[in-house]
């Protein structure tokens, strides 16, 4: 009974850990393992309609993703952004800068390109941005993102402006073919101070997807009060009229590929919709909108991909370096603990792999922070499994069989992984939410990669080392007593009382 | 058998010994030196016609006096090089251009001569008129820092705040035992003394050797707190478990009957730590070992701060150690006080 139960736990953890390994599994091995091997590598296997993430569920492929790496440990892209003056020559450049490098933080959490660097330079902004590509930066963080509301030009008649051959002519609303062929001009009211000015996402305090009756993504929008009085001038005006939206002067198109210009259908103030577009548009638009847009547009004036901050080959060395270090821990644990050592280092492995795999999927950005946290929490789940051994230790050196001793040691080594493993989980949380609160990424990206670990560690501590300690203990030749404890510390203890094979006890 | 409590003012007076310098160093400013990532500095781009190594750039951007410069390769024996502020280094230079002035220019000067000809941004090699190479900057500029200095007190706010909750955590977890107010404050008190340990021997670096603070820095120092927390956790907990089986067993026994149980897991857990530690330092990159420093520190301290720091002011507090010294000290005092009444 407890034995088909041990077996299915073990064919539980093989699979988990199989599944891992295939996850965190790098597309470019050589970088970790020696390249004398022909390791597997690349992307791994397709398998269509499925992927981790679930962004995209019809036709898409079962990729192995690549492990999200800071830019200290793998560079990225470097843009370099210049404020364009020449439609604004009044703006004082400090205050723009200054302005400008908010909002691409802003961008950059809304983004969720953590870790990202952003300092002035000179007249200019520079921003290091990890793992993606020069052109998914310039649209996430390079655009002004100045939303305008438009309506269509028309002369003292009525008639509508299009353009055709390259001039404006006016036409009756009535033949109007397309909305595609009109021309947009900026919605203007007047603000409560008696300013005409433009309706623009300047205006906007809060905006997120939404769905239509249909099912179908919309942006909701909000005003703030100044907005929502120009919006309920320019509403009253356009009834029955369409009303399309800009954003950095092209206008927005539908799933279609036509403009998006609702007809307004009654006076309204404080909110209003945009439907039609695709979702993954229309997330990116409402990440952009909440970030707020640049008050002077910036041209990249520069980009090109950059190696990590720490140096390549230190980062190349080091790795090296820790896995020579998680090499000689293990040495150390057989070499001490013997066969439960052995176990230990078996379940560490796995242990590490599945903290990698999960990494991975959440996805982490990993950094330096990441692995010191990660390193920690190795040595944490070390150090439970180290816990367990000296508690065995004690319990067999008082003449219990190995089945009661093990399951003693762990019954009495848990109140300390448990007591210490909780106090670190609370530090986290305090450290994530503090991190998160005052914006200093680098102690919420310790924290959270350090829950993670902690959080796995007391997986791998308790279920898996037992798990492999029971199923073991239940094969005779791994009952020989100089498997699990020196002789010499035995008979330290007074009494060789030690049987030619130790006891399983009552249970087993 | 070895008493580990018995000279429990001996290792008080070790404690403050090996603190007292660095608490000195830390009062003197600048008590922790800022890196270039808090500051503003200088960054200029060199690219090379042969073959440079990254280390290579490193190691002589150290011997032009610049140790802390960190250089990050954008493409082909190509570089970004930011350091501290380069003197009379111009404004900015977009195009680049053959003169930068001052320590600028003698950096790109030693750079040239030491790596070979240069290359322009278009890749071409930089010469003067007559086709004679010359050294050559793709670009430079005055650049802000890149982190807010902000980071520090926020970090140290988290901190107490964790710190907090530690110690009302200990203290609920340690509720079956008499006094367990005690166990979370003297959690409290060797997680602190771990830390300002740390803080005061980077800071005497600092001054000695020039170690700057980085990020990497307050990482290590959060990784220190993480292990310092959960190795006393450890000892306390045995405490726990003999308190409870023996309760009759006067408090001093038993905590040096804790100590001696749990010596062999926490020798061996920390020699697991520094032994992880020591390989990086050997054969790692050289760029983190700001962060190793901390950790190899952090981990020797953090294991001796749990058997001799916070185990040992629980007995100092059942047994009333402070409560006696003051009685030493005021009776010699209070005849001055009636003598002067």
């Amino acid at each position: 009974m407890h034995r088909t139960f041990d077996r299915i736990l073990l064919a539980f953890i093989v699979l988990v850990a199989a599944f891992s390994l295939v996850t965190m599994w790098p597309s470019e091995p050589w970088h970790y393992l020696p390249s004398f091997i022909p390791w597997p590598e690349g992307q791994g296997i397709k398998i269509p309609f499925f992927k981790f993430d679930g962004t995209d569920i019809k036709g898409s492929t079962l990729e192995r993703r690549a492990m999200t790496l800071g830019l200290d440990l793998k560079g990225g892209t470097r843009l370099v952004l210049e404020p364009d003056l020449t439609n604004s020559p009044n703006v004082n450049l400090d205050d723009a800068l200054n302005n400008a490098s908010q909002i691409i933080e802003r961008r950059i959490n809304e983004f969720g390109v953590a870790e990202s660097e952003i300092q002035r330079q000179g007249n200019r902004l520079a921003v290091q941005l990890p793992g993606i590509t020069a052109e998914e930066a310039m649209q996430k963080i390079g655009k002004t993102a100045l939303l305008e509301f438009r309506e269509l030009k028309t002369d003292a008649n009525g008639n509508v402006a299009v353009m055709a051959n390259g001039q404006e002519t006016f036409v009756p609303q009535s033949s109007l073919g397309s909305l595609d062929d009109a021309v947009w001009i900026p919605a203007v009211a007047t603000t409560r101070d008696g300013q005409s000015v433009p309706l623009t996402g300047q205006y906007l305090t809060n905006a997120y997807i939404g769905a239509d009756q249909a099912g179908l993504p919309v942006i909701d929008f909000q005003f703030n009060d100044e907005g929502a009085h120009l919006f309920e001038q320019i509403t009253s005006r356009l009834l029955k009229q369409p009303i399309a939206f800009f954003l950095d002067g092209e206008a927005i198109k539908t799933t279609t590929g036509r403009v998006d210009a609702p007809i307004v259908q009654a006076v309204i103030s404080d909110k209003g919709q945009i439907t039609g577009m695709k979702l993954d548009e229309a997330q990116n638009l409402v990440k952009l909108l909440k970030a707020g847009s640049f008050p002077v547009p910036l041209k990249v004036v520069q980009s090109e991909n950059v190696d990590a901050t720490l140096g390549q080959d230190s980062v190349q060395k080091s790795v090296i370096a820790g896995e020579t270090a998680m090499l000689i821990i293990m040495l150390f644990m057989v070499l001490y603990y013997r066969l439960p050592g052995l176990i230990a280092s078996v379940a560490l492995s796995v242990y590490a792999t599945i903290v990698l795999a999960v990494f991975k999927l959440w996805p982490v950005t990993l950094t330096l922070s990441g692995i010191a946290a990660f390193v920690l929490s190795v040595g944490m789940a070390v150090d439970a499994n180290i816990l367990i051994f000296e508690r065995m230790k004690e319990e067999l050196r008082i003449g219990r069989s190995l089945v009661v001793a093990m399951e003693e040691g762990f019954h009495r080594a848990w109140s300390s992984i448990r007591d210490s493993n909780v106090s670190t989980l609370i530090t986290c949380a305090i450290l994530f939410w503090f991190g998160d609160q005052f914006g200093a990424s680098l102690v919420k990206g310790f924290a959270l990669t350090l829950a993670i670990g902690v959080g796995i560690s007391m997986f791998s501590a308790i279920l898996v080392t037992r798990t492999f300690l029971r199923v073991v203990i239940s094969i005779p030749a791994a009952r020989k007593p100089v498997l699990w404890v020196s002789q010499a510390g035995t008979k330290g203890d007074g009494g060789s009382r030690e049987p030619a094979s130790l006891p399983t006890g009552g249970g087993g | 058998m070895l008493d580990f409590v018995q000279k429990r003012n001996w290792y008080y007076l070790l404690s403050l010994l090996v603190l007292l310098p660095g608490v000195i160093s830390l009062i003197i400013p600048p008590g922790l030196k800022p890196g270039i990532e808090f500051s503003s500095g200088s960054m200029f781009e060199v690219s090379f016609q042969n073959t440079v190594k990254e280390t290579d750039l490193r190691a002589e951007m150290s011997t032009l006096g610049h140790p802390e410069a960190r250089v990050q390769g954008t493409g082909q024996n190509r570089y970004l090089i930011r350091s501290s502020v380069l003197e009379g280094s111009a404004e900015q230079t977009p195009e680049g251009g053959p003169q930068p002035l001052g320590e600028q220019q003698s950096i790109t000067r030693a750079l040239f001569t030491k790596f070979g000809s240069m290359l322009k941004d278009d890749g071409s090699l930089a010469t003067d008129s007559t086709g004679q190479p010359i050294p050559w900057t793709v670009q430079s500029s005055a650049v802000s820092g890149t982190v807010s200095r902000e980071i520090g007190r926020k970090a140290t706010l988290a901190v107490a705040a964790a710190s907090v909750a530690i110690l009302l955590y200990i203290s609920w977890a340690f509720r079956s035992i008499p006094n367990p107010l005690r166990c979370g404050i003297a959690a409290t008190i060797a997680t602190m003394h771990d830390v300002v340990l740390v803080m005061g021997a980077y800071s005497i670096f600092g001054k000695v050797f020039n170690m700057e603070v980085n990020t990497m820095f307050i990482t290590g120092l959060l990784t220190v707190i993480g292990f310092s927390v959960h190795d006393t956790i450890v000892v306390l907990d045995r405490i726990r478990e003999n308190r409870q089986r023996y309760p009759d067993l006067p408090l001093h026994e038993c905590v040096n009957n804790s100590i001696l149980q749990t010596l062999g897991r926490s020798i061996n857990t920390s020699f697991t730590v520094i032994l992880a530690v020591t390989a990086l330092l050997l054969i790692g990159g050289v760029t983190i070992r700001p962060f190793l420093v901390v950790m190899l520190i952090g981990t020797i301290t953090g294991t001796y701060s749990s058997i001799f720091v916070a185990s040992q002011i629980l007995v100092t507090w059942e047994e009333g150690d402070v409560p006696r010294l003051l009685r030493r000290i005021i009776p010699r005092r209070a005849p001055a006080v009636v003598e002067e009444g």
